[in-house]
């Protein structure tokens, strides 16, 4: 029992609401400190997604794993900063100002759940809770040195997150260090009959460092174009480390990787243009002028309180799923998907994880990715185990020019349990 | 090419607003990303994404829900423990 309250100010911007004072309960997360990713909903606090679509809503009910961070005796402290809704690789598109990296304020933290991420790396919570669609987790969990982690598709209920790209997201967890991920993770994964997708398989384990005869894949893609010299080499050596402590290496090849980027786009963007249908000024949000015509008043409220990404990708998906363009785009990137989801099948029947950099350079300065296309090709490593649903996280791994890098895991589908423990015999290889 | 004609017609498909100055910006963006997406032309078309999924069906049983005047709480018009919203005709 007891209160947690911020003792310091938030210079990096991690949070769109703090709570003065929260309590804790008892249970497994007694005493812990958790932040929230602004996506996911709070009975009684403010949930904005990073929009002004959503300003002053209050949820009147919580998300499945607040429920459950609260039946454990976890304090939730505040709502971190995000893209709006979970749309960017850099937390800079929020209505509410961009998250800064604590390790160089000059550079972004990663995104979508940089504010997660940025709470967590600056000490102000133990752990915190992000979403990954195409990597939202895991991009700034590496960009500002912590551990995040996507798991298996369906292991943890999407009740109450704010849908986005339904197919593809999952709630993950971040804090410090890997046990701390696991613990977090046993009191997120529970069947859920609200969400449909929800499987059962509750993670219960306990994190093992033992890795001898462990086959670690290495695809080649993961260092081709666009990897940073100094992020390949870096994660090498992690990837060597995982040798020297009992693992086998094998370089493989995943060649759906050349279209992977496209299949993610095109899907996320599509499930978008439905999903975001439902903000149009009535049930919440600053409300649409009722004295208007139906599609004047939507398509205002819709311009002023969507930012630019969200109209890009809410038209560009309109548009891959219309009459005469479905079967050249939408129809295209789910096959396409299969194909990515058979590569790791083959993958996964060789080797028991594939490792390789989370993403292909350190932190971009702020500002730097002002191109859409720049930004979304940043995410190439981290989209394919979205689109085949398996687990994966990054743990870091030294610094290039002093910002970190983050090595990923990705693992069979429900094999969190083996991500985690490949995660941890790494992470007290780098201690040790 | 995707023109400007084009964008303002997929915008009002999408019921997004979006304003003169911004369209020059938008079609750009447009046209670059989906001669990106292009790539996607060489994947053979196959069945789809059907493969390996199933529904998942409940009884249709009456459970409690969140109380009417919390629901519409959010909301910025109200009439009769209704939503209000703009005319439709």
């Amino acid at each position: 029992m007891g209160i947690f309250a911020f003792s310091a100010p938030d210079p990096c911007n991690a949070f769109i609401t703090r709570i003065p004072e929260a309590e804790y309960g008892d249970g497994k997360l007694a005493g812990v400190s958790i932040a929230v990713k602004d996506n996911i909903s709070t009975k009684g606090i403010p949930t904005t997604c990073g929009s002004k679509i959503l300003e002053g809503y209050i949820p009147p009910y919580d998300a499945h794993v607040v429920e459950l961070l609260r039946a454990e005796g976890a304090a939730i402290v505040g709502k971190t900063n995000m893209d709006e809704f979970g749309m960017g690789t850099t937390t800079e598109n929020s209505a509410y100002g961009p998250t800064l990296n604590p390790a160089d304020r000059e550079r972004v933290p990663g995104g979508s759940s940089g504010g997660s991420a940025a709470a967590v790396a600056s000490g102000m919570v133990a752990m915190a809770l992000g979403t990954d669609t195409g990597g939202s987790i895991r991009c700034p969990a590496a960009f500002c040195g912590i551990v995040g982690m996507k798991p298996t598709y369906g292991r943890v209920s999407r009740y109450g997150l704010v849908a986005y790209a339904n197919s593809l997201e999952q709630i993950g967890p971040m804090a410090a260090n890997v046990p701390d991920i696991s613990l977090l993770l046993q009191v997120l994964t529970c069947h859920d009959p609200r969400d449909s997708t929800s499987i059962t398989a509750p993670y219960t384990h306990t994190p093992d460092p033992d890795i001898h005869g462990l086959k670690v894949g290495v695809p080649e893609e993961y260092f081709g174009k666009g990897v940073d010299p100094r992020v390949a080499s870096i994660v090498w050596e992690g990837i060597s480390l995982l040798e020297r402590l009992g693992a086998e290496i094998i370089t493989c090849r995943m060649p759906s990787m050349d279209y992977a980027l496209a299949a993610y786009y095109v899907t996320c963007m599509s499930e978008a243009s439905s999903n975001l249908a439902r903000f149009d000024g009535v049930r919440y949000g600053p409300p649409a002028d009722p004295k208007k015509q139906w599609h004047e008043s939507f398509q205002e409220r819709r311009r002023d309180g969507f930012g630019k990404e969200v109209r890009r990708r809410v038209m560009l998906g309109t548009f891959a799923l219309s009459s005469g363009y479905y079967g050249k785009y939408y129809a295209k990137a789910q096959s396409a998907r299969r194909n990515v989801a058979a590569d790791f099948s083959r993958l996964f029947s060789e080797v028991d994880v594939l490792a390789g950099p989370t993403m292909p350079t350190i932190a971009f300065r702020v500002g730097e990715k002002s191109d859409p296309l720049s930004m979304y090709l940043s995410d190439i490593l981290t989209v394919p185990a979205n689109l085949a649903g398996v687990p994966a996280i990054s743990v870091p791994c030294g610094k290039v020019d002093g910002m970190p890098v983050g090595l990923q895991i990705m693992g069979r589908w429900c094999a969190d349990e083996r991500v985690i423990d490949v995660a941890y015999a790494f992470e007290e290889g780098v201690s040790a | 090419m995707i023109s400007e004609r084009d964008v303002l017609h997929i915008a009002e498909l999408a019921d997004i607003g979006i304003i003169r100055e911004e369209l020059d910006e938008f079609t750009g963006q447009f046209n670059d990303i989906l001669d990106y997406f292009d790539i996607l032309d060489q994947v053979e078309a196959g069945a789809g994404a059907e493969t390996g999924l199933y529904n998942v069906f409940r009884d249709d049983e009456v459970v409690p829900s969140l109380p009417p005047d919390e629901i519409l709480g959010n909301a910025g018009e109200t009439e009769d423990g209704f939503f209000r919203a703009p005319r439709v005709m």
